[in-house]
């Protein structure tokens, strides 16, 4: 089972499917990846790996949206569903929902979380000024968590920080 | 290649006379004490002998006394490793058959500058 | 070339503690007429002189040649060693060992007690402080801006090769410093016949045309001074010609003598090659910057473990092929063969596991030698005359096991020797010995390494604990407690029962972190003492921190570890010893104890069908000397799991110190005891302050 050829063969929601990536000279690449309908982004050099969805080991006392964690190649790995976080849509588990492992490095550490989202889409190659700033109001995700907006065609993409995805538990205490 | 034989208890200064002589060309063969050095001496030839003085189980003095009643080893070089410059301890020196000392602290430099007055 | 003296300097550093360390034991135990052990002692010094002195650490150099001199004189019989003299050299010691971390670390040190100690050693040595080598910077260089031209004649000894010393190598050394013309003298040669070979007969006339001193020609054959005759000459461009020079040399020859006899001062001068060692020392300082605090960097590992290594993983790669080959080509008829070799697989992976551990285990000696020095000065400072024995100093553990653990047990033997150990008096009054024995003792049982720190003193003060606990509020007036218990209480934070704070002991802030830190290695301590006759203090420590022993527990449809260590046995819950107290919490009958009962699916909100106490299965658990029961549905296998973090990707989980991966690859928690405990008693108190919100009284008492 090769989950990475799985992982493509995802349908993108309302998307042709992508044949391949073009040689690029500029600009950064993100990974999309929706949440119910709406469609989001990481920056592709912080995912790490896209695993299919396996139950993970529960922590106890953690919140709904912090899963459990994880063995990947001897690591343990913790892992949240963004779709109870942000409450967006339902969280179903079946064999098309998709982990989306990210690394996120800086000068003292790194850390390994994995996302639970519905599918994946393509990668977009976006230019840092198409990169829109999302407005303050509204919406289910708090802002500290948005980089800003990205114009895909007719859809708009919420670019995501994943530093601060890698924060989440923190500003939660324990039930 | 000349082969040099070095001999003190101390094993930061053997592994930096050791180290200093290979960079420089030689070969060498390394003993913990007198009584190692001796063993060493034995079964082999060398071109040079750079012995410390105060050693356990055989010192550098012993040694040396040892080594000129060998065969092979009575007209190799044997350089004494000294901390000590006095007269008394180069008339010991001598006494053995010492063919010279070098005082402790010496650099590298030194060391290599002053074998070459007895090997090639 | 340069060649680059820094890479060795950690290895003199090592040796030089090490030296240190063996020249401290050798001071402790030094008595009169000890001819091997003060030599042994003079050799370590005398190494960490000239160490030092090579690697450019100047201050080194110049206080251990104090010690030197000072050992020099008791080896060769010219002193009395005296008890006086052995304490200044075992401060001198300290001394040279804080000189030392000092260069190591690049930074600044007490100055003051290095000057105390050095005044100290400089009385002692009555002012015959002349063999302090001064490097007289005297001697000038005699400068020769040209070229000067030299004539030197040589006429060795005929027995200057006995000595092995070759006239042509000090001619090479010579044609070093400029152009050289040699010219061979064979008059003295006698007939064939009458040559010895090991003489030798013939003498030079060399001209040098160099820029160099004449000092430094006079360098080339110092060795060789005493047994030739040298003239060396410099011929004024203008004057002279050379073939006068011959008759010349030999009038002058006495006043030549005179100028070799000067050679000894300028070979002290030629040494005054300053520029380099303080380079070196820059270099040096620089290059060392990590701050070790106590050797954390390395280990030193027997050759033989590292063989024995070599053959396991040898063994490995045979069983992989083997199977490799059974895989390539297989069907059911060679399942056996399978079944063996997986077999094998398992004993080789055991094998390798242990012998790996192995590596990083080291003699508890590494950790124990520093204590006859300390308790060597605490008798002294308390004047209370104690001896410390040691047993099972080979016993092995791992070694960062073995560096936390240093400071716990420093605390505990300061402990006996300040609250355990009676004073003479008291000690003779009682009918005991004068002297009192702290006895160290360290042994493996089951995966674990048993530490044992006993006196003979006058044993733990149950009142005086209690009623000290007591007053700080750390137990009720009324409760009653077994003695193990009161004992536990003196690792309770704030506790101290000394009339008044002794510097030793600390402030008792001492034994709660004891415990502590005791228990961040996965171990425990526990106390135990006679009134009258003593007290010893077990502290149960895992072999390695790595690794740990589990009993696999299932909890609904998940599955927990529970530290085999800390586990004290596991039942069957038998509905007649089950009492319930205050409402709704449960107690378990367990011979005398009344041990709590903690369901771990109400704690980690677990669905399960296993809720009914009765016949439910208990493991019961102990720590910080309390009891409780840990309810599960069923009880799996025993193993040894590999400890995880899970503070790496995540954070620290309240009752759960890690995680483990199982053999079927899943991730399984590995629960923190004291931590479980921790919850229930959060647990209780929410449900307390909702029945009752007025009441602030502490919950949880247990008996």
């Amino acid at each position: 089972m090769n989950i990475q050829a799985m992982a493509n063969e995802i349908p993108a929601e309302g998307e042709h499917s992508i044949e391949g990536i073009d040689f690029i000279t500029s600009g950064d690449q993100y990974l999309t990846f929706t949440l119910s309908h709406e469609r989001y982004a990481v920056d592709i050099l912080c995912v790490e790996e896209i695993r299919s969805w396996e139950r993970p080991t529960i922590i106890p006392n953690s919140p709904t949206y912090i899963q459990g964690v994880i063995n990947m190649r001897g690591v343990i790995v913790p892992i949240i569903d963004l779709r109870l976080k942000f409450s967006i849509g339902e969280a179903s588990y079946t064999e098309t929902t998709v982990v989306i492992v990210l690394t996120y490095q800086d000068d003292d550490a790194s850390r390994t979380m994995g996302f639970v989202v519905d599918a994946v889409s393509d990668v977009l190659n976006v230019e840092a000024e198409e990169i829109k700033p999302a407005p303050q109001f509204g919406g289910c995700v708090p802002p500290q968590y948005i980089e800003g907006l990205i114009n895909a065609e007719a859809n708009v993409v919420t670019l995501l920080n994943v530093a601060n995805l890698q924060l989440l538990e923190k500003d939660d205490n324990h039930a | 290649m000349t082969k040099v034989l070095v001999v003190d208890d101390s094993n930061s200064i053997r592994d930096m006379v050791s180290f200093t002589l290979k960079s420089a060309g030689y070969q060498t063969v390394e003993a913990k004490d007198g009584q190692e050095g001796l063993s060493k001496a034995q079964g082999d030839s060398f071109d040079l002998v750079i012995s410390d003085v105060n050693m356990p189980n055989m010192d550098g003095i012993a040694l040396c006394t040892e080594l000129r009643k060998l065969a092979n080893f009575k007209f190799t070089p044997i350089l004494m490793l000294t901390t000590e410059s006095s007269t008394d301890m180069k008339m010991r020196g001598k006494a053995a058959g010492a063919t010279g000392w070098l005082v402790k602290p010496f650099n590298p430099e030194k060391l290599l500058a002053t074998i070459k007055r007895v090997v090639r | 070339m340069t060649v680059d003296l820094s890479q060795f300097i950690p290895s003199f550093l090592e040796e030089s503690f090490e030296g240190l360390e063996l020249m401290e034991s050798g001071l402790l135990n030094l008595q009169e007429g000890d001819s091997e052990l003060i030599h042994s002692i003079f050799r370590a010094a005398h190494s960490i002189k000239g160490g030092a002195g090579t690697f450019g650490f100047e201050n080194v150099t110049d206080f251990t040649h104090l010690v030197e001199t000072l050992l020099d004189e008791m080896r060769d019989g010219r002193r009395e060693i005296t008890s006086e003299d052995t304490e200044i050299l075992l401060e001198s010691v300290d001394c040279i060992r804080l000189l030392i971390e000092a260069a190591r670390d690049g930074e600044e040190y007490d100055n003051e007690k290095i000057e105390q100690t050095s005044k100290r050693l400089t009385a002692t040595l009555d002012g015959k402080d002349n063999s302090k080598e001064a490097c007289v910077n005297t001697e000038e260089v005699i400068k020769s801006p040209n070229d000067v031209e030299y004539l030197i004649h040589f006429v060795p000894e005929l027995s200057l090769a006995k000595t092995g010393n070759d006239p042509i190598f000090l001619f090479t050394a010579l044609a070093e410093l400029g152009v050289l013309t040699i010219e061979a003298d064979s008059s003295s040669l006698p007939a064939l016949n009458d040559i010895d070979p090991l003489e030798l007969y013939l003498s030079w006339q060399l001209k040098l045309i160099s820029s160099a001193s004449i000092d430094d020609i006079k360098e080339i054959f110092e060795w060789v001074e005493d047994e030739c005759e040298l003239d060396i000459i410099i011929i004024d461009k203008d004057n002279s010609a050379p073939s006068s020079t011959v008759q010349d040399a030999e009038q002058s020859s006495n006043e030549q003598v005179k100028e070799v006899k000067e050679t000894q001062e300028v070979e002290v001068s030629s040494l005054t090659d300053t520029p380099n060692p303080s380079e070196v020392t820059k270099e040096s300082t620089a290059a060392i910057k990590p701050k070790a605090k106590s050797d954390v960097g390395s280990i030193r590992v027997g050759v033989d473990k590292v063989d024995s290594l070599i053959n396991l993983v040898g063994e490995l790669v045979i069983t992989q092929s083997m199977l490799s080959e059974l895989g390539s080509d297989f069907d059911m008829s060679k399942v056996d063969r399978l079944t063996n070799g997986l077999e094998q697989l398992l004993q080789n992976t055991k094998e390798l596991q242990e012998s790996v551990m192995r590596i990083r285990m080291l003699p508890i000696s590494f950790a124990f030698n520093r204590f006859p020095r300390l308790v060597h000065d605490l008798a002294n400072k308390t004047g209370k005359d104690m001896e410390l024995v040691i047993k099972g100093e080979q016993t092995e553990l791992d070694k960062t096991v073995m560096e936390q653990i240093g400071d716990p047990l420093v605390h505990l033997i300061r402990n006996a020797v300040d609250h355990g150990i009676e004073s003479s008096e008291v000690r003779l009054a009682n009918g005991k010995p004068k002297q009192g024995v702290i006895s160290l003792d360290a042994y493996h049982q089951g995966g674990n390494i048993v530490i044992e720190i006993s006196d003979d003193g006058g044993g733990i003060d149950r009142e005086n604990v209690f009623s000290k606990a007591v007053e700080k509020g750390l137990v009720d007036a009324n409760a009653t407690l077994t003695d193990s218990q009161v004992y536990d209480l003196l690792f309770e934070p704030g506790f101290s029962t000394a009339a008044e704070v002794t510097d030793i002991s600390g402030r008792g802030v001492g034994m709660d972190v004891v415990k502590r830190n005791i228990q961040a290695l996965g171990g425990r301590i526990q106390v135990d003492s006679t009134p009258g006759e003593g007290s010893t203090f077990k502290v149960n420590l895992p072999l390695t921190l790595a690794i740990l022993d589990g009993q696999l527990v299932k909890v609904g449809t998940e599955t927990y570890i529970i530290p085999l260590i800390s586990i004290v046995e596991s039942l069957q819950i038998e509905k007649e010893f089950l009492n319930r107290v205050s409402g709704d919490m449960d107690l378990y009958r367990l011979r005398d104890d009344n041990v709590p009962i903690l369901p771990i699916y109400q704690l980690f909100n677990i669905n399960t069908q296993c809720t009914d106490l009765d016949n439910a299965l208990l493991v019961v658990v102990e720590s910080d000397g309390q009891k409780v029961g840990l309810m599960v549905d069923d009880l799996l296998a025993q193993q040894q799991v590999v400890i995880k973090s899970l503070k790496d990707n995540y954070q620290q989980v309240l009752g759960i110190s890690g995680a483990t991966i199982l053999g079927d690859g899943s991730v399984a928690m590995i629960l923190d005891i004291p931590g479980m405990i921790q919850m229930a008693l959060e647990k209780a108190q929410r449900i307390q302050l909702k029945k009752y919100p007025n009441h602030t009284d502490k919950v949880g008492e247990y008996i």
